[in-house]
């Protein structure tokens, strides 16, 4: 708007920070000191009094922002945003049996759901099958139990896998798992290409802060490499690897080490797929990536402004992809599940909101909101619609959807992504010059950096220097006691009885030939993935499988923990 | 008491389990207050914990589970220390377990648990007032 005095310069526009600094600011703090003498966000970043336009000199709009949908991607992949298409809702469910799982899948798809997200139990995860002796306790409580097709035939039935898409939180046995769900889409006569879905598939991110292996880095890297290209041939509209930070921040990373490790990650993959031989324009497209939403709100803005920047950087100028579908940085975000406390649980929902918020106002493609009572247990059907309906607000009442990237141009929004994205270049070069991820993490780089920002968070927590409502500050009272979900003790037995049925009825020849060639594969240089599909086919369990390739790849060991 | 040696204690994780961010957290503050402390690393099982436990000579034995598998394991755990060795080795441990499954816990012989939002600080005394060095 033009000012209606003529155009004269009023007497404040000529007033330099200097002048603010020295006359007004020094008056308010001669009165009275600010509160703290720094001011820093959950990450320890210094965050500074005042943002202006000094902080972004030499800020050039066009190469830090561009325009939506077009490249460096700052102000989001598409050019309408949440104009166009809200967000995917897409909220992670599974626990108990197939059965179990099933019959809460056809729940949310009776409710409009259409898109399914499966989360395995623990046995699932490492490759072990529920009868294995460290199976023990862990059957189908943190998410379904699978060991076989069998197991999964049962949990997809009654669900045309060509109507709905699937994704599948599975890192080290990913190609069995999706093997297992190719098989069912062929019972079902649902052609593979037709097929839409995801699987996590992120093993390096396992070493380094989840911790769910089996082999070691290298021949993971090379299952993974097989997996991509034979979807890229076979199921084209499969997303290979979802590239996480979720987990590294949930480990106690800082924001910009999540940014960092997450990238270089990605740079691993990219690498491998490459050197493989793969076409970078081909594969590409199909990997995305998945990021943390913690509580510090303008930190984790940026974290995923700075993100989409330094990615298309990487694939434009380091990778040479042709295609702009390369250089996109698409992500799902989970609000921040350590952030959560079992004091006053409600005040969760709360926390989820803020999260949530800066999820959305940083351009995310689709989110998954934490229940109040995750830090408890499991959800309640109850606090999982709660933590659903929190999503929904935001899109339909808070009116943050009505234009696109609205934090740009803000001086410390703006200065802060930069920040972001200078922190995870020098994290890059630092993991290039060690020899990439793989030796970064072979030595220990990744998992040292974030156990000592762990550690200094909680000293920091337990001293009162970083609040956390309800623990730590404002403790007086509970506002309520959460029910929780609770599995049968029966789970256990129930899904050793049905594995060992399997193994009695299957073809036993059959079985021994496919698991033999299998492990012949897996000594060549071919590509793993039809092998798979065979041992699948024939019954073969998740453990039977994971252990066949354990005899050619070896098993992995984590070397001895600094403390 | 001088002389008297320090408290050996050790930090473990059982089962498929990987989430040892409070597990380092909890080994680093007890070493940091002054005890001697053994990491087990991942993936052990209550054997696992139990032989290394004797072999070590420790005075406790803390155990970080957020599996959901704390009904199982402890008791095993305090089954096989029975069986192998005076059981005045004291358990205790924490993670994501709910208040309603602790006073079993306890009565089986975990000696004291702590649930989300406890400080290191909290954990270290306990161990200090809870934790002697056995007789040996």
């Amino acid at each position: 708007m033009k000012p209606k005095n003529g155009g004269r310069t009023s007497t404040v526009t000529t007033r330099t920070r200097r002048d603010w600094e020295e006359n007004t600011l020094g008056h308010a703090l001669g009165k009275k000191p600010e509160r703290k003498k720094e001011f820093t966000t959950v990450s320890n970043l210094p965050i500074e009094r005042l943002y202006a336009v000094e902080d972004l000199k030499g800020w050039d709009p066009a190469g830090k922002l561009g325009f939506p949908g077009e490249p460096p991607f700052t102000r989001g992949v598409h050019p309408t945003m949440y104009r166009g298409r809200l967000w995917t809702m897409r909220q992670f469910a599974g626990f108990g049996t197939a059965e179990d799982t099933n019959k809460r899948f056809h729940y949310l798809l009776e409710h409009g759901q259409t898109g399914l997200s499966v989360a395995f139990d623990l046995p699932t995860l490492m490759g072990r099958d529920s009868d294995d002796p460290l199976a023990e306790g862990e059957v189908g409580r943190e998410g379904v139990a699978i060991d076989t097709l069998a197991d999964m035939e049962v949990l997809f039935k009654g669900i045309p896998l060509d109507k709905v898409s699937t994704s599948m939180t599975i890192n080290a046995p990913a190609a069995v798992v999706l093997a297992m769900y190719l098989a069912v889409a062929e019972k079902q006569g649902v052609p593979l290409e037709k097929l839409e879905g995801t699987v996590q598939n992120d093993i390096l991110k396992e070493y380094i802060a989840q911790k769910e292996w089996i082999y070691p880095p290298v021949p993971s890297l090379r299952i993974i490499t097989d997996m991509v290209a034979f979807c890229a041939e076979r199921v084209p509209k499969w997303n290979t690897i979802s590239i996480s930070g979720y987990h590294i921040r949930e480990a106690g990373s800082t924001a910009a080490q999540e940014l960092a490790f997450t990238l270089a990650d990605g740079i691993g993959y990219v690498q491998s797929c490459v050197d493989a031989g793969l076409d970078v324009d081909v594969f590409a497209p199909r990997f995305s990536f998945f990021f943390n939403s913690h509580n510090d709100f303008f930190e984790e803005v940026a974290k995923l402004r700075a993100a989409r920047r330094v990615w298309c950087a990487l694939m434009r100028d380091r990778f040479h992809a042709k295609s702009p579908r390369s250089w996109m940085l698409r992500t799902h975000v989970q609000t921040a599940g350590c952030s959560l406390t079992a004091q006053q649980p409600i005040n969760n929902v709360v926390r989820v909101t803020l999260q949530a918020l800066a999820a959305v106002l940083g351009g995310t493609q689709s989110l998954h909101t934490n229940a109040l009572d995750e830090t408890l247990a499991l959800p309640t059907e109850n606090s999982a619609r709660i933590a659903l309906r929190t999503q929904q607000i935001i899109a339909e009442e808070s009116g943050v959807v009505n234009t696109v990237d609205p934090l740009a141009g803000s001086y410390f929004v703006e200065a802060l992504t930069d920040r972001l994205e200078l922190m995870a270049w020098d994290y890059i070069h630092r993991i290039d010059q060690m020899g990439g991820i793989v030796p970064a993490i072979e030595q220990g780089f990744p998992q040292r950096e974030i156990a000592e920002a762990a550690y200094l968070y909680q000293r920091q927590v337990d001293a009162g220097e970083k609040i956390v409502v309800g623990v730590n500050r404002y403790s007086e009272g509970d506002n309520m006691k959460a029910p929780t979900l609770k599995i049968g003790a029966e789970v256990e037995p129930g899904q050793v009885a049905r594995l060992e049925t399997v193994r009695q009825r299957r073809e036993k020849d059959r079985h021994a030939k496919v698991l033999k060639r299998l492990e012949h594969t897996a000594r060549t240089k071919e590509n793993l993935m039809p092998a798979i599909l065979d041992a699948v086919r024939a019954y073969a369990s998740v453990g039977e499988i994971c252990d066949t390739l354990k005899t050619v790849f070896g098993a992995y060991r984590e070397g001895r923990v600094q403390l | 008491m001088s002389g008297e040696r320090k408290v050996r204690l050790l930090v473990g994780k059982v089962g498929l389990d990987g989430h040892d961010r409070g597990a380092k957290i909890i080994a680093r503050a007890l070493r940091d207050a002054g005890f001697e402390v053994i990491y087990t690393g991942l993936h052990q099982t209550p054997e696992m914990v139990v032989a290394t436990a004797l072999q070590e000579d420790v005075d406790g034995i803390g155990l970080s589970l957020l599996s959901g598998a704390h009904n199982t394991i402890f008791p095993k755990i305090l089954r096989l220390l029975a069986e192998k060795t005076d059981p005045d080795i004291v358990v205790f441990g924490g993670g994501i377990i709910p208040d309603e499954d602790i006073p079993a816990l306890k009565r089986a012989g975990v000696r004291q648990i702590f649930t989300p939002g406890a400080s290191t600080q909290d954990v270290v005394e306990w161990v200090k007032t809870n934790v002697p060095p056995r007789r040996r």
